[in-house]
């Protein structure tokens, strides 16, 4: 499965998770995420940043 | 570098002795601090050893004595031990910045916090004392919740840990600022430094100007931005969900009992605390970022945050007690570090002294532009389309200083 990790904080965004407090439920896909969302635990790098990994 | 190979073809160490023992002394002292971070729970110690010595000699006066600790105790101290040297390294980065003593730190200053505001709260209400003194007890109170914004901050960017978030918005409540972590964390961080955010101040911007500007700004971004993400959840943001309101209930809640234990008196007295927490934070931003600017890319995007776009101080006494918040580049850098871990860069712009020195500073706004502006025009060289400038004061800051650099390899 592919996940998106922010480059800054090493969150990473799984879309089996989603990113529930920001309004994302699970299942959201990546590519249904919005370009600007911020990373939701350090805010300073947006989806375009993100690091894909299988 | 000289020859590394000793008599008989051993290598020796690439570090000499006595760069070790600083090494080793460094390390000591960074791991030390554990200790003194206890300054975070000991402050708001302050305004109720106030109260006890004025009810002990009759003497209200003693009520303002944290006000002498901020602005005058505090500067002193950090004149006195100077710049603190010691960087964590890697190593000491990894083994210190999980350790939950750090955090049962700030859980303790939670708890000091609200009885620090409490217990000056009864005193105030208590004993018969004239309004001066009451004053200098409310505006002790209020430098004390300004503090506790520093341990809130702390805590407020730790947004996946339930326990800290939590914590945060009861240490936010002392002065009914809940709203902060929303702002700061979404906002502040995002459009730091540029003309948009309401938290950065500008060159040529009182402190008197920018408050207008920053607490109504940093409020109805951090409203829009909570209601953004309930409006994605379907939730609405008048309801307990909103974590704006889940802070400003805490303090509903206690400022309504204080009201009808304490009496009328609490009305003054919490208002002045709570305006001067605010306050207090108006300060931190103000000498925060002033008149520093990010570019645009050429996607018509600003760059990414650099350690250049923060002031700095790296004063031990107050980075002490404010929990590292001066070593301001780094935290923007990393927003989630925790304090116990942050480092200081070289190369970036220095304030002369430490926040509660350059609050006071910032306070008179003549000898704050008269100290501050030179630094930015250094620190843009000389190139006024480089700064964060207040749109008033452009036409005149650029026809006085607008001087930039000649490029050398210009054709």
């Amino acid at each position: 499965m592919k996940t998106y990790q922010c480059p800054d904080c090493a969150y990473v965004y799984e879309e089996s998770k989603g990113a529930q407090h920001e309004g994302y439920p699970a299942g959201t896909k990546w590519q249904d995420i919005p370009d600007d969302f911020p990373c939701p635990e350090c805010f300073v790098r947006e989806k375009p940043d993100f690091i894909e990994s299988e | 570098m000289t020859s590394q190979v000793e008599f008989g073809g051993v290598p020796s160490p690439e570090v000499s002795p006595e760069k070790l023992s600083e090494n080793k002394k460094k390390t000591a002292w960074i791991l030390s601090k554990k200790y003194w971070y206890g300054f975070s729970f000991i402050m708001p110690a302050v305004p109720l050893i106030s109260g006890y010595l004025a009810i002990q000699t009759g003497q209200g006066v003693w009520l303002w004595l944290t006000v002498v600790f901020m602005y005058a105790i505090l500067p002193a101290a950090d004149l006195l031990f100077g710049v603190d040297e010691a960087n964590p390294d890697d190593e000491l980065v990894e083994q210190l910045k999980d350790k939950r003593y750090y955090v049962y730190i700030l859980y303790l200053a939670t708890l000091a916090h609200w009885a620090a505001l409490v217990g000056m709260a009864f005193i105030v209400s208590h004993y018969d004392w004239s309004w001066f003194s009451i004053l200098g007890g409310a505006i002790s109170a209020g430098i004390i919740n300004g503090v506790g914004l520093v341990a809130g901050h702390e805590m407020g960017h730790k947004v996946n840990d339930r326990a800290q978030s939590t914590c945060a918005k009861v240490i936010l409540a002392c002065s009914g600022y809940g709203h902060f972590s929303i702002e700061h964390n979404k906002g502040h961080h995002k459009d730091v430094a540029t003309p948009e955010d309401p938290a950065s101040s500008r060159l040529g911007e009182s402190i008197y100007t920018f408050v207008k500007r920053e607490i109504p700004g940093a409020f109805r971004r951090a409203w829009a931005l909570e209601a953004t993400r309930l409006k994605r959840q379907q939730k609405s943001e008048w309801s307990l969900n909103n974590e704006i309101i889940q802070s400003m209930s805490i303090t509903l809640v206690a400022y309504t009992l204080m009201l009808a234990y304490f009496g009328p008196v609490m009305i003054p007295f919490l208002a002045i605390a709570a305006g001067y927490g605010w306050w207090q934070l108006t300060c931190a931003n103000y000498v925060e970022h002033y008149g520093l600017l990010r570019l645009k890319n050429e996607n018509g995007r600003y760059e990414r945050c650099q350690p250049h776009h923060s002031w700095n101080s790296n004063h031990k006494a107050s980075n002490l007690i404010l929990l590292h918040l001066q070593r301001h580049s780094d935290h923007h850098a990393h927003p989630t570090r925790p304090y116990q871990v942050l480092r200081d860069y070289q190369n970036v712009p220095s304030l002369p002294s430490g926040y509660p020195w350059m609050f006071v500073l910032a306070m008179l706004p003549t000898v704050w532009f008269s100290i501050m502006d030179s630094k930015v025009i250094a620190w843009a060289g000389g190139d006024m389309s480089k700064v964060n400038i207040d749109p008033e004061k452009k036409e005149l800051m650029f026809k006085r200083y607008h001087q930039p650099e000649v490029e050398l390899d210009a054709a």
